[in-house]
């Protein structure tokens, strides 16, 4: 008879070997050799090139558009996610389930659908552009939601907001009801309630949340890509590499890779963070 | 009475959690609400908190209705069932947290809660977290921590459920104890009959949301007034029809009956003490015998009906499909919704619990 193993757990060395070979293989091909190419690329030409392209002025303006919507998609999100969790795991409701799965629909949605359908509702032929054109005539503004700015927040907006509901709705529903109930016996109001026992259970998941929707918003393309057409103007960083690398001379690919290392960048700080915050999370719990 | 419930109906849906129930705590009483799980019990609970609120009826605390005060002005403490102690405070804060709401003076805090500390034994462990205390300790701080604003009543939703068979006995006597020194009237819901007996001075049974019957323990253990009550507390045995017994010849034809192991007497046919009333005795034939620790219980026969007795270790050894003498002394016997005691009549004027 073989050795018995104590867990009935444990599998081969091989199975292991393998395994551990399987994932090595995948992410080197998928992940790491195309960033250490994006990287080689852009500093392949020189560093005065790389520095060029990213001073551009259509670069700092799609940089100034992306930061734009990423702030504002995280604030508008978070409020609303918060909202979003606090309703759906503590009040009873009719449609409840139907809420729950709307909240949802950004991640199942191809996120240019998204982009087209705001140009839809708010384009020239939208069935909101009167309302739209009444507003600006009587505030005396100028506001368009497509091919503008606005128009990129809100397609950011749109494809981010599940990330920080998402992350609560678990965290709240494993907490249940009943610490809140107790602050209430003992006279506590709503905020003081929030503050001092919701809130702590449930900030670094609010935080991850958060840095999950801003990774998101600065890498989104395809929503932003459909209500964005003015370079130098509307475009993300994003529609920037992807103008830059259609121009198709070497230059402008060189260009197209340096602009793609400061999104990578970005990309890398917010894992950092993220793993930050992960291991905090875990070692308070 | 301190704390009265009048009329109170509350439903969830289709679901009724309380149907007209109305009671009367006296002050200083410690009274358990003892039902089957859903009978509604924790709904009343929550009720007299003001956490849920009834759909019609009245709520009085000391001669005052609350109905329309929310929960934190009530006056009331309250310990959960799974004692919802804030898990990112220590057990300092989590106690001084009423306190710090009132916003009463830090030294006042301070001396209240070292107090109460000390009430409940927890010395030396106030910076910790609950996640490292044990069940146990965590209860003493839930407590601590209800009674911190020196609320003029306690409420418990199954302060015992989360604790582990062994340690629970004893803090059961430790939470008696120490509710009968702060001298608060309480309230706590059960679902075990045994912690309810033991703890608390009155018993109010709750079940599909109606009262059933409310008293002292012995009480409700002896005259059980309704067949719910009379089914569900100690151990019983339902049998279908018992008017062929001896001595329960005038009991109503066709009624259910409820049997305990300790209404029911088996003898040996030589036995002494028994002598004299083994003509009031059947005969039965033992089927099972359980050994339970300290006792045996036995599964007889008796025309064709299977009665359970208890029997102590002390006496003769018994044998499956032994011929025994079976005495009974008493029955419930239902009707519809209540439940009457009939005694067996050839015991008339035996002295029974002088046997």
């Amino acid at each position: 008879m073989k050795k018995q193993k104590t867990t009935g757990r444990e599998e081969k060395p091989w199975v292991r070997r393998l395994l551990i070979g399987i994932s090595v293989v995948f992410f080197l091909i998928m992940l790491v050799f195309p960033l250490v190419e994006v990287l080689y690329r852009s500093l392949k030409d020189g560093l005065a090139l790389y520095v060029e392209a990213i001073t551009a002025k259509n670069t700092l303006s799609a940089l100034r558009v992306t930061l734009i919507a990423t702030v504002t998609a995280v604030a508008v999100n978070t409020f609303f996610g918060l909202c979003a969790a606090w309703l759906l795991t503590k009040f009873e409701f009719k449609g409840k389930q139907v809420l729950s799965a709307l909240i949802d629909i950004p991640f199942s949605i191809s996120p240019v659908i998204a982009g087209l359908a705001y140009i839809m509702t708010f384009g020239r032929m939208g069935w909101a552009t009167p309302a739209i054109d009444w507003l600006n005539e009587v505030l005396g503004t100028d506001i368009s939601l497509v091919f503008s700015v606005p128009g990129v927040v809100l397609a950011t907006i749109f494809v981010t907001f599940p990330f920080v509901s998402r992350e609560l709705i678990p965290v709240l529903q494993a907490q249940g009801s009943s610490e809140e109930e107790a602050a209430a016996m003992m006279g506590a109001k709503g905020f003081t309630i929030w503050r001092r026992v919701t809130f702590p259970h449930i900030r670094w998941a609010l935080l991850y949340g958060i840095i999950l929707c801003a990774a998101r918003a600065i890498g989104e393309f395809g929503a932003v890509y459909a209500v964005s057409k003015a370079r130098g103007k509307t475009f993300t960083l994003p529609l920037e590499i992807d103008a830059l690398y259609m121009a198709g001379s070497a230059d402008s690919i060189t260009q197209a890779f340096a602009v793609s290392s400061l999104l990578v960048l970005l990309a890398v700080v917010m894992l950092i963070l993220k793993q930050i915050v992960e291991h905090r999370g875990k070692r308070e719990q | 009475m301190y704390v009265e419930m009048k009329h109170i109906n509350k439903s969830f849906g289709d679901y009724q959690a309380a149907r007209d129930i109305s009671f009367g705590v006296e002050q200083g009483k410690l009274v358990a609400l003892l039902g089957p799980s859903g009978s509604g019990k924790t709904t009343i609970l929550r009720m007299i908190a003001g956490l849920e609120h009834q759909d019609s009826g009245d709520v009085v605390i000391e001669g005052k209705v609350v109905n329309d005060i929310p929960a934190g002005e009530r006056g009331i403490g309250f310990v959960f069932q799974n004692y919802a102690l804030f898990r990112y405070m220590t057990v300092y804060e989590n106690i001084a947290f009423g306190l710090k709401v009132q916003k009463k003076p830090k030294e006042q805090i301070h001396k209240r809660v070292m107090e109460l500390v000390q009430l409940v034994g927890l010395e030396g462990l106030e910076k910790r977290y609950p996640d490292q205390l044990s069940g146990g300790q965590r209860q003493r701080v839930a407590f601590a921590r209800a009674l911190a604003p020196n609320p003029q009543l306690l409420l418990l939703d199954e302060p015992f459920a989360a604790i582990d068979a062994k340690v629970r006995k004893e803090l059961r006597s430790w939470l008696k104890e120490m509710i009968a020194k702060v001298g608060i009237t309480s309230i706590f819901v059960t679902h075990d009959q045994e912690e309810a007996v033991e703890v608390a001075d009155e018993i109010i049974i709750i079940n599909e949301g109606s009262l059933e019957q409310m008293g002292a323990p012995t009480e409700i253990y002896k005259k059980p007034k309704t067949s719910f009550v009379a089914q569900f507390i100690g151990t019983s045995s339902v049998l279908e029809d018992f008017s062929g017994f001896k001595g329960f010849e005038d009991a109503p034809k066709g009624r259910q009956a409820i049997l305990r192991p300790e209404f029911v007497e088996a003898f040996k046919s030589d036995n002494e003490k028994f002598k004299s009333l083994i003509s009031a005795a059947e005969e039965g034939v033992i089927r099972e015998i359980a050994f339970r620790g300290s006792y045996l219980t036995l599964t007889l026969e008796v025309n064709g009906i299977l009665l359970t007795a208890n029997r102590s270790l002390e006496r003769r050894p018994v044998s499956v499909g032994e011929k025994m003498c079976v005495l009974v002394y008493r029955a419930y016997i239902l009707e519809e919704e209540d439940a009457h005691i009939y005694k067996n009549r050839m015991l008339e004027g035996v002295d029974v619990e002088a046997l």
